[in-house]
């Protein structure tokens, strides 16, 4: 029975918490956007960028937090061109975003081609050691899962927890939310929902960045185009599953993680010798769609996602 | 800041902005020429002259306009109705899978009736694909956006499997390709001598069919009526879910002739190369063109050009080949904002 084998693993779960820590920090920035009203298609590009500013930080010298730092900071700067066009612009947000990944995602590879034109295997860097938690890491299957892991996963589950802190428990978080619901309610109170917007939407890109940073400094130790390979929109997908709460995405992140994790280790398999190894690697978009079928109907979207405010407009 | 709409825009207006943005675009390429130590006005020359500066590169421009032209003008006639087709890239691949299992042997006709079926079938298929996006969006409200790029990756393994298992060419030196298409099953060229194939020919008529369906049918003025506000149509009395099925079966059969086009036309045999993202850049060519069916030929033509111009001016400039991507993305941003900025105007609180 290979399933209940692959269960019992400790390096399943590690590697569960492992493919799910990029995925927290991404999904949690686009939960931020879709919260108050923004759909930010520009995650994959984004989080492209984040894996290439990341990794060319630390490629070149710098530490590799200064890498993280990099790499939220080109986030931040494509959020910003991303707010700008489709909030005070109100530019359809489906467009925006599409050229927004478009162009973080070729401005990416052309600065890679530009900084190493000549190679032809990627180089390295020394990347984010597994630090181990004393006593904790030494509890079975949970030790090697949560407690002994890189310390961008510790971030990961962190931004969880300061996420669903400040939008729940805070005036900005509730502030936040109307904008993505009932915009004129927010307006009526004399704030403003571009500015609220546009933070949103420049802060979730900065998190997108750091998701894609951590496949280059802490999962992997070079940059290699299509290397995001659609996480992004897996993203996406993660925050309707979560119904727009960041500890249910972070449930969902946890258990798409899982099955990924589990159909690498089904190629080993008897079975997986039988089956085409293609078929294990759509699982996880073929359950993708399936969760996002389930979860549709009860989801509570956001009653202002992809509507632009225009003041005085009623 | 707030917009407030302009009742008449003028002339300097309307064109003034729209001639902005692509001056600025030029700007930014100029300047990512000389970061790569190119001189801007030498690599600019040279996109021109890679794209149309001879008869070779001119036919190239063409024959990787053709995909373009069916891709945009599948995502155009799909954004039309507010339909979020992200999928063009694998609905291309089930028209091309479609291309290659029917005219490999399968049916021994001669030419006409089978590239009729074919291009038929091919159509079918790429329809099909899309219709489990918009039914899942119209019985369950789940976003089409994510559920047509996630089939993007799903269709791109299904089509490596084949090529693997049952499709592989016996005689392919192992390389993972199916076996070419017999010759009746190859779209002719449109002129004696002209390396350029029947596809560009039927893209263009697709492209009038396109234009034909959305000025003067019942259904093209459906369309433009569920596009601009489904509730009103519902109320109006249109069938809104019915509109959003014939919707995507046009936009899908469109992106399937593609992939029909690209293997009957060009390469001949599929492989997991066939389309370098046709399908993600017929979004760009539909948004410059406005999603106007007669205009995305004209963008397809612009945009298959600055890719042309770009691969050519690569390899005599040395400027990384993505600045074509970059300066598409860049004119797509910036294009979207000018016309805007042609019907209203900023106005300070």
């Amino acid at each position: 029975m290979e399933i209940f084998d692959i269960l019992v693993s400790a390096s399943f779960w590690a590697a569960m918490v492992r493919i799910a820590s990029p995925l927290i920090f991404a999904t949690m920035g686009e939960l931020i956007c879709e919260r108050a009203g923004v759909l930010n298609l520009g995650i994959e590009g984004i989080m492209v960028i984040g894996a290439f500013a990341g990794w060319m930080t630390v490629y070149a010298g710098f530490g590799l937090w200064a890498g993280v730092a990099v790499a939220m900071l080109a986030g931040m700067a494509f959020g910003a061109l991303h707010g700008v066009l489709s909030v005070p612009f109100g530019l359809s947000q489906h467009v925006v975003g599409l050229g927004v990944t478009l162009l973080a995602t070729s401005v990416a590879y052309f600065a890679y081609r530009l900084a190493l034109p000549e190679v032809t295997s990627p180089p390295k860097i020394v990347p984010f050691q597994p630090f181990e938690v004393p006593i904790l890491s030494q509890i079975p299957l949970v030790g090697p899962a949560f407690f002994a892991q890189t310390p961008m996963t510790y971030l990961a589950f962190a931004v969880v927890a300061v996420v669903a802190l400040v939008l729940y428990r805070t005036p900005l978080g509730l502030a936040l939310m109307a904008a993505g619901e009932n915009p004129a309610s927010v307006a009526a109170q004399g704030l403003s929902v571009t500015a609220i917007r546009m933070g949103a939407v420049i802060v979730g890109s900065g998190l997108m960045a750091v998701g894609g940073a951590f496949l280059t400094i802490s999962a992997f130790s070079s940059f290699f185009f299509e290397m995001v390979n659609g996480r992004g929109w897996i993203c996406i997908a993660l925050v309707v599953f979560g119904g727009w709460k960041p500890g249910k995405a972070l449930l969902g992140a946890l258990l798409f993680a899982g099955f990924d994790a589990a159909q690498v280790r089904m190629q080993q398999t008897p079975l997986g010798a039988e089956v085409p190894y293609q078929v294990f690697l759509m699982m996880p978009y073929i359950l993708s769609i399936l969760a996002l079928i389930v979860m549709s109907r009860r989801a509570s979207v956001p009653a202002a996602l992809m509507v632009p405010f225009n003041k005085g407009e009623r | 800041m707030r917009l407030e709409p302009i009742a008449n825009p003028g002339l300097v207006r309307r064109l003034g902005f729209p001639a902005v943005a692509l001056a600025v675009t030029v700007v930014i390429g100029s300047a990512l020429a000389m970061l790569a130590g190119a001189d801007p006005f030498a690599t600019l020359g040279l996109i021109v002259k890679g794209a149309v500066g001879s008869r070779f590169a001119a036919l190239e421009t063409l024959n990787r306009a053709t995909p373009l032209i069916f891709t945009g003008l599948s995502v155009a006639v799909a954004f039309r109705a507010k339909l979020w087709n992200i999928g063009a890239e694998a609905q291309l691949y089930a028209g091309a899978l479609v291309t290659v299992l029917l005219g490999t042997g399968a049916l021994a006709w001669p030419a006409l009736p089978l590239l009729a079926v074919i291009a038929l079938a091919a159509m079918l298929a790429g329809a099909v694909l899309l219709l489990g996006p918009v039914v899942m969006k119209t019985r369950a409200g789940v976003d089409e956006v994510v559920t047509t790029l996630l089939i993007n990756f799903i269709m791109l393994l299904v089509i490596s499997m084949l090529l693997e298992g049952p499709l592989k060419d016996p005689m392919g030196m192992g390389w993972p390709k199916s076996a070419p298409l017999q010759k009746a099953a190859r779209l002719p060229r449109l002129f004696e001598g002209l390396r350029l194939h029947w596809g560009f020919g039927l893209a263009l008529i697709s492209a009038l069919v396109v234009w034909v369906i959305q000025t003067r049918t019942t259904l093209g003025y459906e369309i433009r009526a569920v596009g601009q506000n489904a509730q009103a149509a519902r109320f109006a009395g249109i069938p809104v879910n019915r509109v959003l099925l014939k919707t995507a079966f046009l936009s899908g059969g469109l992106a399937g002739l593609a992939g029909f086009s690209e293997v009957a036309g060009l390469k001949g045999n599929l492989t997991l190369d066939l389309s370098p993202g046709f399908g993600y850049t017929g979004i760009i060519v539909a948004m410059l063109a406005l999603l106007h069916p007669l205009g995305v030929v004209l963008s397809a033509l612009f945009v298959a050009g600055v890719f042309v111009g770009s691969d050519s001016m690569s390899r005599a400039a040395g400027v990384p080949t993505y600045i074509a991507d970059i300066l598409l993305a860049t004119a797509l941003l910036l294009m979207v904002l000018a016309l805007l900025l042609t019907r209203f105007r900023v106005v300070r609180d």
